[in-house]
């Protein structure tokens, strides 16, 4: 008996808070003490101070500690046996996605006024270490804020055993809808000289589903390799997905044949896929700066931002982040169009323009005043990022065909939104040294 | 007798409300019960009122009364009885959540009274009609078996687990898929009965289920299959992983499985892409054509790069993981680099791992773009990723011969900087470029020499000292640069001043006329006036060389050293192959065999020596091997040894082991020489800038037992802390000897004793002096 229980492992998944105090945790076999938990802030300061790099996982005394973070809480799993790291940690991110989804927020004190909702998603989402349901859809269905007597609402849990897992059945709608938003974002790195070294596309098609029963349906996009396959490569543009990921309701195995997108989509709103391209983009939004740097006294900024894509098409939102000095201070802008403020916070100003036309060019001067006495530090040659959408616009060509559903015929076509927007690492490392005879005219 | 419990406090409230006539009162005071849990306090106090409250018909409450018992039930065995009633009624409620709920916390329940009332509803909960309480039920069995193993024996628990993997609910499939993989797992550990009539006449209790329940048969192939494509994500990883372990009949199947595996690489979940590739890194070694084995890899390559846009924690277990499947097959992502550059906000541990990665795709293609990208990380601020950055130069440099230059060409830039850890960083790199191309860059060497103030780090001062050294008769004041080191010979630390040692002997045998007094100098320096026994040592043999035979000398000192190249693993070859079959798993990430890090105590670390030793063995003998073909060309080199070592020119490893045997080392010791002969550590010991930084747990080997080591590493004092951690796991703990056999002592460290007859590491390990 003693010997099982020591070879048996153990999971045991953990909500700390910033000083790494348990604020809720539950073990699925066996328990760990309380003791492990604890432990896992003061290892990781130890690891910190002997210039260890701490890693999501790592192993201690034969137990081996996975974590991810979020905002100021280390989400935390603890086992004793060769864990599937992998699925480990996605499956902290997604109790994280869950909770978020259910209070909001996930912070401290979301998760002391909801504990007893916790511990019961805790309950559903794993058991005995392997995950169960993680749709939060699902949950909410049976899992609500407020409590519910037996004798009102006997549930039974149907979608989390129907074959279908991410749809009840029994869903009405009087009027069946469908949306669908195809977002495009592009992550690219310019260096210094004006060229784009590394581009990509993240693209997404969302769905916003309002249908009644148990519809199946079938999604027809320009997809290059179904098009050279059925022999249509001359009619329209098509375009070549290098990867693709799917909701888990799309049959894989349908897709691998034929590469038809079929599916019983959830209710409401989801991620129906993924892809990615790794052709290369020209940046769509692109900003170069010329800084001239007086130390110990002031620092100058001309930045230059162009709308590379058509002139039909217009840039919304723009942001222009542009990094300076940690010390910098008395900022002075001047700008012809949009609005600039400094966000010392990050060490940058900001640009906002509010309409960028396709093919325009714009220009601003920055003035920042330095302290005389400057700390010796290397400057940190963070690059310049910008924030856009482009409504209507698709880098990649992708176009949505059809979208069928199955049994009905005669339905019309989804309402279907294009946007362009940037990834989270849309950088520019075009920030050059002005040459002492200054381009840039004083203010 | 009982102790009263008192009549104030907290606890006394809280009893008093369990006890109540109202209901909300009740249902108030459970919740107030586990909130003092969630925050640590101990309510095992409350647990007979606590337990009076399961019987309600608010779930929400029942669910909190059986939190309860989860985390009590042990501390009051007596008392759990109470609860039973209840359960077993809760397993037939009409709810299916309550039975499922009644169930899953019966079987969790660390007490023996409840789990012999367990039996029944739990067969009658695994045939239920709702799939929710089934699978629910396909989980319990493994707790059960977790606990009681004989108990599912008796009862057929596991037989029935195996006909769930046909039921028709994907969710129910997937958890009796995993269930019964746990369970055979822990059947692994359990001591076995003794030998039975096989299941017929009912043995004696048995514990051990019958191994062929486990077995998977082309049936069940087939039903785990269809089930793939239909489960939920978490099931999916489960059946991927029992497709793992799945034993292929011929080359057929395994192609069948690898095609139907193929199409999980399009989900999102990265758990089920790393699942996949494992299934078909394990299936893909019985197919054999080829142009299937080239649409795997080819298809793999695009899933794995998508991970690199998840969220970092994933994105680092994939990167881990990217870094073996590379090193098994280098040209899956051969065009990818890109995407494996730094992002400017990517947490460190991120930006570490796709260094290394880089490196590990750098090619004559993509080399400018790459160095390019280095340089540019050599200016942020991250002071060890700037350092790892201008590392990155170095091992570039002597991957790829033609690009060599221009890494040369940016690390001189990165000097000009004049940032110190830059500098000294590329110090140290520089060193290892002059020794995989010697005599090619030494127009550099007076900018080098021109940073000698800058330099405060041992490694950085020992590698210019060796540069300075290595290249004496081309340094006109070679004399007066190692001369600043002398000076302040008794404050360096001990690899600076075995190099200063090791570099004015040099000096002396190549420019003998100028260097009298000085080589004087630092014999005496280092024999009187230091503490390291290495230093000593290397210092008297030095002496006894010099003033015995200088030409022996010459040949020893001067000796050429064997060119240093990037080992293409970081693991050895075997437990490559054992970790790959893991992808995924915490041993994929930490790049170490689970035996090494999950916790079985002595156990456990016998069972590591024991596996590191096999494959080793077989790379002993084939080093031997070498040893008697290279044994001519050492024959010169050997003369150095021959006071206190036989002539083994031809002699095998076996040979050696006792030859040093002689030299009065424990039997401890030879057997550590034996199990460091893997070439990995040899390479390790070359060019420790390759070395993998281990994620986790440190290596164990103190730098104070390697002290051995240090005399004859090249140039690095901590290369052995990055040893692999076989290695490091017991110390070469060999004391330094006298003079006379003080090169036996040392060879055992530098890993060969055979090595010594081995021409190309004879040369190294002798051409450090």
């Amino acid at each position: 008996m003693d010997s099982v229980a020591d070879l048996s492992g153990n999971l045991t998944v953990a909500i700390l808070d910033v000083k790494g105090k348990s604020l809720i945790q539950r073990s699925y076999r066996d328990d760990v003490p309380p003791s492990y938990i604890e432990r896992f802030l003061p290892l990781v300061l130890e690891m910190e101070e002997e210039n260890v790099q701490v890693t999501p996982c790592f192993s201690d005394e034969g137990i081996n500690y996975m974590h991810i973070r979020h905002n100021n809480l280390y989400l935390l799993a603890l086992s004793k046996r060769n864990s599937n790291a992998a699925e480990v940690i996605f499956f902290l991110h997604r109790l994280c996605s869950v909770l978020t989804e259910y209070f909001k927020e996930l912070e401290e004190e979301s998760i002391r006024d909801n504990f007893v909702i916790i511990y019961e998603l805790l309950d559903e989402m794993m058991d005995f270490g392997f995950p169960q349901t993680t749709e939060s859809k699902i949950l909410q269905e049976y899992i609500t804020q407020e409590s519910h007597k037996l004798e009102v609402q006997a549930r039974p849990p149907m979608a989390v055993t129907n074959a279908v897992s991410w749809r009840s059945e029994g869903i009405r709608y009087r009027k069946n809808e469908v949306f669908l938003d195809v977002v495009e974002s592009i992550n690219l790195l310019v260096n210094a000289s004006g060229n784009v070294i590394r581009s990509e596309i993240l693209g997404a098609v969302k769905m916003k589903c309002y249908l009644t029963g148990m519809p199946e349906l079938r999604l027809g996009l320009n997809d290059k390799v179904m098009f050279e396959a059925t022999g249509r490569g001359a009619r329209g543009k098509s375009f070549e997905m290098e990867d693709v990921k799917f909701h888990q309701c799309v049959r894989l195995s349908r897709f691998e044949n034929d590469r038809t997108i079929s599916f019983i989509p959830p209710d409401g709103e989801f991620e129906l896929m993924s892809y990615r391209l790794s052709t290369p983009v020209k940046p769509l939004v692109y900003v170069e700066a010329s800084v001239e740097n007086h130390r110990g006294s002031r620092v100058e900024y001309m930045v230059k931002v162009r709308g590379q894509f058509k002139r039909k098409s217009t840039a919304n939102n723009v942001e222009i982040f542009v990094p300076v000095p940690d010390d910098a201070d008395s900022p002075k802008f001047r700008t012809s169009v949009g609005s600039v403020v400094y966000a010392p916070e990050k060490s940058a100003f900001v640009w906002k323009i509010k309409q960028l036309g396709g093919g325009r060019d714009y220009m601003m001067r920055a003035h920042f005043g330095l302290p005389s006495v400057r700390n010796d530090e290397i400057d940190k040659r963070a690059p310049i990022s910008v924030n856009f959408e482009i409504p209507y616009f698709t880098v990649s060509g992708i176009q949505v065909r059809y979208l069928k559903i199955v049994e009905k015929s005669g339905y019309q076509m989804p309402w279907v939104r294009y946007i362009a927007r940037n990834g989270d690492d849309y950088v520019l490392r075009t920030i050059s040294d002005a040459k002492s005879s200054s381009i840039i005219a004083p203010l | 007798m009982a102790m009263a419990p008192p009549r104030k406090g907290e606890n006394y409230e809280l009893r008093q409300q369990l006890n109540s006539e109202y209901r909300d009162k009740r249902a108030d005071a459970i919740k107030r019960v586990i909130a003092n849990h969630t925050i640590g306090k101990d309510c095992s106090g409350l647990f007979p009122d606590v337990v009076k409250n399961m019987q309600t018909d608010d779930l929400e409450q029942k669910k909190l009364v059986y939190l309860y018992l989860m985390n009590y039930a042990k501390t009051q065995p007596e008392l759990v009885i109470l609860a039973v009633n209840t359960f077993v009624k809760d397993t037939a409620d009409p709810n299916p959540l309550v039975r499922a709920l009644a169930i899953r916390t019966m079987s969790i329940l660390r007490a023996e009274k409840i789990l012999d009332y367990l039996a029944s509803p739990l067969s009658r909960c695994l045939k239920d009609d709702n799939p929710y309480v089934r699978k629910t039920a396909a989980l319990c069995v493994a707790k059960v078996f977790d606990l009681k193993p004989e108990l599912c024996v008796e009862y057929g628990f596991v037989e029935t687990l195996r006909d769930l993997i046909g039921d028709g609910n994907p969710m129910v499939v997937a958890n009796a898929v995993a269930a019964l993989a746990d369970i055979y797992e822990a059947s692994l550990n359990l001591p076995d009965t003794p030998p039975t009539s096989p299941g017929r006449s009912s043995p004696p209790p048995s514990s051990k289920p019958n191994p062929e329940l486990f077995i998977i048969d082309p049936p069940t192939l087939t039903k785990l299959l269809v089930a793939l494509n239909e489960c939920s994500e978490w099931g999916r990883i489960a059946i991927l992983n029992t497709l793992a372990r799945y034993k292929a009949l011929d080359e057929k199947e395994s192609e069948h499985i690898c095609e139907r595996v193929m199409p999980q690489f399009q989900h999102v979940n990265a758990a089920v892409v790393l699942g996949a590739v494992k299934v078909i890194m394990i299936h893909m070694k019985a197919v054999t054509r080829e142009d299937l084995i080239k649409s795997l890899t080819r298809k793999m390559a695009p899933p794995l790069v998508t991970l690199i846009s998840s969220p970092p924690e994933v994105q680092w277990v994939a990167l881990r993981n990217i870094n073996l499947l590379l090193q098994k097959r280098p040209d899956i992502l051969a065009n990818e680099m890109r995407v494996f550059f730094c992002k400017y906000n990517d947490p460190p541990y991120v930006k570490v791992e796709k260094l290394d990665i880089m490196v590990r795709l750098a090619s004559e293609k993509n080399v400018d773009t790459l160095l390019g990208e280095l340089k540019e990380y050599a200016s942020e601020v991250d002071v060890d990723f700037v350092r790892k950055a201008v590392r990155a130069v170095g091992q570039v440099a002597i991957k790829i011969d033609e690009a060599a230059e221009r890494c040369v060409g940016v690390l001189m830039e990165l000097i000009e900087t004049r940032v110190s850890y830059v500098v000294q960083e590329a110090v140290i790199v520089i060193k290892d470029i002059f020794r995989k191309y010697p005599h090619s860059y030494e127009g550099i060497i007076p900018t080098l020499c021109a940073n000698l103030e800058e330099l405060d780090e041992p490694e950085a001062k020992a590698s210019l000292i060796w540069i300075i050294g290595e290249y004496a008769e081309k340094i006109e004041n070679a004399d007066e640069l190692l001369g600043t080191f002398l000076e302040s010979f008794k404050e360096e630390s001990y690899p600076v001043q075995l190099q200063t040692l090791t570099a004015i002997v040099k000096l002396f045998l190549k420019k003998p006329d100028e260097s009298q007094t000085i080589v004087q100098k630092v014999l005496q320096a280092a024999t009187k006036d230091c503490d390291s026994a290495d230093v000593r040592d290397r210092a008297y043999i030095y002496w006894r060389l010099l003033s015995s035979d200088p030409a022996a000398a010459k040949s020893v000192v001067l000796a050429v050293r064997p060119p240093i190249s990037l080992p293409q693993t970081t693991v050895a070859p075997a437990i490559l192959e054992e970790l790959l079959a893991e992808v995924s798993s915490l041993a994929s990430v930490y790049h170490k065999p689970a035996a090494t890090f999950i916790g079985k105590g002595r156990l456990g670390a016998e069972e590591m020596q024991r596996r590191a030793l096999e494959p080793e063995e077989e790379n002993a003998r084939e080093k031997a091997l070498q040893t008697v073909v290279a044994g001519q060309q050492a024959e010169n080199l050997l003369d150095f040894d021959a006071d206190d070592e036989p002539q083994p020119s031809s002699a095998g490893g076996s040979q050696s082991l006792s030859m040093l045997g002689n030299g009065g080392i424990s039997s401890s010791t030879i057997s550590n020489v034996a199990k460091s002969t893997n070439p990995l550590d040899e390479l390790m010991d070359l060019f420790s800038t390759a070395s993998m930084t281990t994620p986790a747990a440190q290596p164990v080997a103190p730098k104070s037992t390697v002290s051995g080591i240090q005399g004859l590493q090249d140039d690095r004092q901590d290369t052995n802390t990055t040893h692999d951690a076989f290695a490091g796991l017991t110390g070469l703990g060999s004391p330094p000897q006298g003079l006379g056999n003080g090169n036996g002592v040392t060879s055992p460290a530098q890993s060969q004793g055979q090595a010594q007859q081995r021409g190309g590491a004879q040369d190294d390990l002798l051409g450090l002096f």
